[in-house]
């Protein structure tokens, strides 16, 4: 079954159509890179998964819940799901122990006990746990984006969306957080991730989508989308982010 | 030309201190219903339901197109009837008191609504998106993520205002009520020294306003950088 359904996605911002009947899945256990030009609506469309975005034409649905029902408690749905965002997005009024447990605590209902134990286990995993009392301002962008990392795992997500977690970063910071994605991928997360790097599709990926002015133009097994993508503006698009 | 005679003023110190009370308590009335009320109706206008930020900001656009001394005193003439019909309060002289407060409190908090409003909205609406990925409902993203920031953001202007609400208060000797103003008029009214009496309550409220604004521009300082 498909941890994540998407049929016939389109969603206008006025009259600018932004996504045009896009249809993907994401099963359970299985890594996806969606990637694609600045503008091809790949962040959109991640942003839809969660409800972040509202969609105008078609259907959602995430571990059999559908978003636009009436009945769905996007709330309730989007505790399950867990994202990362370009900016990191920590809380910056927050300590990062706080940042952490807080949605554990208020959502999720857990006890401080059970969310602080929950957290530190997530922030050791992502190789922080020197930084629990500091406050975000005080760490690295790299630094930064682990704890989000780990804030969105301390919720035991069904899946993880990753809105571009390294676009924002200096180089030297990219490798700490894309080596804590491929351990999560291997571990066998399902994830859906927006993001030019490549090496972490190769390495990771068990398909790749590629999305150009709002559509879906390839959606491939990694070997085929690397060996031989179909569109010719995957072809142009991977020339150019593979030459250097 | 006469030499001022400042001997009225030691004596007149604990009815002075008495108005002072009354201003502080206006000033800190009206600023706690100003910022709770105001949070109120600032988020109303943010809300994406019409008739509510319609209603808000005709609440806020009504109040600060009307002069103050206006307010207070609509506020005194119409509050006594309201308190008696509803509540059955006696009129007394406490009714100048009461009116005042009310007048104070609803019209700061059209004034707090507006920096509150640019407040929420100085918080990047990224930190709103990650609160609602974490699963939390609009409330509770606003209670524990936007606001916090969002008065740490406009600390400064709230207190600014607090200032000028710290001044404003003198308007009530439009109703007769004796704050830190009216009392020094009347003591120099009484002993003929008003000259006197005034530049005394203005060397005060200068002493006072200035100094807190200075206290502001060092809290400025240190959460700027």
């Amino acid at each position: 079954m498909s941890m994540i359904q998407i049929e016939n996605v389109s969603k206008w911002y006025g009259d600018f159509q932004v996504l045009t009947d896009c249809g993907t899945h994401v099963n359970a256990g299985e890594v996806v890179v969606v990637c694609g030009p600045s503008g091809s609506g790949k962040s959109t469309l991640i942003r839809c998964v969660n409800g972040l975005e509202a969609i105008q034409q078609g259907r959602i649905v995430v571990n059999g819940t559908a978003l636009a029902e009436p009945t769905t408690n996007l709330s309730k749905l989007r505790a399950q799901v867990g994202m990362v965002f370009q900016n990191f997005e920590l809380f910056p009024h927050m300590s990062v122990t706080d940042n952490l447990t807080i949605a554990q605590v208020k959502v999720l209902g857990r006890s401080t006990e059970e969310a602080l134990a929950r957290g530190l286990t997530m922030l050791d995993r992502v190789g922080l746990k020197a930084q629990a009392t500091k406050f975000p301002g005080a760490l690295s962008g790299g630094q930064q984006q682990r704890v989000a990392i780990a804030r969105a795992l301390a919720m035991d997500p069904i899946c993880m969306l990753f809105d571009e977690p390294t676009s924002a970063l200096d180089p030297e910071m990219v490798n700490e957080v894309l080596d804590v994605m491929v351990e999560l991928a291997t571990e066998g997360m399902t994830m859906m991730c927006v993001t030019h790097e490549m090496g972490f599709a190769r390495k990771v990926a068990d398909r790749v989508i590629f999305m150009d002015h709002g559509r879906i133009v390839e959606d491939a097994s990694k070997d085929d989308f690397f060996g031989t993508p179909r569109a010719e503006r995957a072809q142009l698009f991977l020339s150019k982010i593979l030459q250097h | 030309m006469d030499t001022f005679d400042w001997t009225s003023i030691p004596g007149a110190l604990p009815i002075l201190a008495d108005g002072m009370l009354i201003t502080l308590e206006i000033t800190a009335t009206a600023m706690l219903v100003g910022i709770l009320w105001g949070t109120v109706l600032a988020l109303a206008r943010l809300s994406g339901n019409r008739p509510l930020a319609w209603l808000a900001a005709a609440y806020v656009n009504l109040f600060r197109a009307v002069p103050l001394v206006m307010v207070i005193l609509w506020f005194y003439l119409i509050v006594p009837t309201l308190l008696q019909r509803w509540l059955g309060v006696s009129q007394s002289s406490d009714i100048r008191m009461i009116s005042a407060l009310v007048a104070f409190a609803l019209f700061e908090s059209a004034y707090y609504a507006e920096i509150i409003r640019a407040g929420v909205q100085s918080v990047p609406k990224g930190q709103v998106d990650a609160a609602f990925a974490l699963g939390m409902p609009y409330p509770l993203t606003m209670r524990l993520v936007v606001l916090p920031q969002a008065f740490r953001n406009m600390l400064p202007l709230l207190l600014t205002q607090a200032i000028i609400l710290f001044q404003d208060t003198s308007l009530v000797y439009v109703i007769g009520l004796a704050d830190f103003f009216g009392a020094a008029y009347k003591v120099g009214d009484r002993d003929g020294r008003l000259v006197e009496l005034l530049l005394f309550a203005g060397a005060v409220y200068f002493i006072l306003c200035f100094g807190a604004s200075l206290l502001v521009r060092q809290l400025q300082k240190k959460y700027s950088t």
